[in-house]
């Protein structure tokens, strides 16, 4: 195991872990929660991919790849958010209707 | 209200699967593959700037850059369309009650500022720049807000869009000027690589700030919501 691989699987466990987050959990907060928790995975993989030859010097373009992931996730999750607070404004409601709900 | 039994099964089996499908997926990559790092400090002499991040976010692949900005944007406008209006200055600070806050921010907020400054000068030849810089003033301007102090919903209804824009609009005219020029988009002559690439920086700063902490303001609901 070198520590490429050992960030990579933790990065893919993380990954895992906020896919089935956003498929189960059924507030809003979460779902938003768990979305970010997979794009965290993401950059900690591209941060390990930089890292992954034994040269000292990291290659520069994963991490130019995190910083305009951050930018990208941090405004996506704004606006979810921003949304969520809207429809609980409108409709008290913090989660998606179900397939079966009437309301 | 809680997904039932079988569908919380059924997402469990299928994110673990997708997860020993990257797994073997991360397993196969090249071990020692040098990457694009060799390509980068090949060609950063002909980039304006010395550090090799920056280099890659402003020059090599500066149009990722040029569309985060322009996502951050929409996210800012979408924020604000959810409100139903541009004009933040209807939201009124409440400062979160206590001494601490009040203090600290007057001491903090200030050193934040310069410290975003300095990570914007830094970036040419170090870790830092725009990105860092903006993010460091957006969080002064909401540490502002939280000790009840007017910071980014002073901002007007012109102003507020126009420094929001301000990245985007910076970023396309540089990228117009090239190709109108007969470069290709976002290709650098080197010999003005360097001022180019700071313009665009500033503009991004101050793009990146405004979003953050526009983004931040924004959230809050009016009062007829």
């Amino acid at each position: 195991m070198t520590p490429f691989l050992i960030y990579a699987v933790i990065a893919v466990a993380i990954f895992t872990v906020g896919l089935r987050g956003l498929l189960v959990q059924p507030h809003l907060l979460r779902k938003v929660m768990a979305l970010n928790l997979m794009g965290s995975s993401v950059f900690l993989l591209l941060v390990a991919i930089a890292r992954r030859n034994a040269d000292p010097a990291p290659d520069p373009v994963p991490h130019a790849m995190v910083l305009t992931g951050i930018v990208v996730a941090v405004s996506s999750t704004a606006l979810a958010l921003a949304v969520a607070r809207r429809l609980y404004a409108a409709t008290g409601r913090d989660h998606l209707p179900d397939v079966d709900d009437d309301a | 209200m809680h997904a039932s039994v079988q569908i919380r099964a059924a997402a469990t089996f299928l994110s673990g699967a997708l997860g020993v499908v990257l797994i073997a997926a991360v397993l196969q990559l090249p071990r020692d593959a040098a990457g694009l790092t060799r390509l980068v400090d090949d060609e950063l002499t002909r980039a304006g700037v010395t550090h090799a991040v920056t280099a890659v976010l402003l020059d090599f692949r500066a149009y990722d850059t040029f569309l985060e900005i322009g996502v951050l944007l929409l996210a800012a406008l979408g924020s604000l369309a959810i409100r139903r209006t541009v004009d933040l200055r209807d939201i009124v600070p409440i400062a979160v009650p206590g001494p601490v806050l009040a203090v600290m921010t007057r001491v903090v907020v200030p050193i934040m500022v310069l410290t975003g400054g300095y990570l914007l000068w830094l970036g040419t030849h170090a870790p830092g720049g725009a990105f860092q810089a903006g993010a460091v003033i957006a969080a002064a301007a909401i540490l502002a807000l939280l000790a009840g102090r007017r910071s980014i919903t002073a901002l007007g209804p012109r102003a507020f869009p126009a420094l929001l824009a301000s990245g985007f609009i910076t970023f396309q005219a540089v990228a117009w000027f090239l190709l109108i020029g007969g470069r290709r988009l976002l290709d650098y002559p080197p010999a003005i690589a360097g001022e180019l690439i700071v313009v665009i920086e500033l503009a991004v700063t101050v793009a990146v700030a405004v979003g953050l902490a526009g983004l931040f303001a924004a959230a809050h609901p009016r009062d007829d919501d």
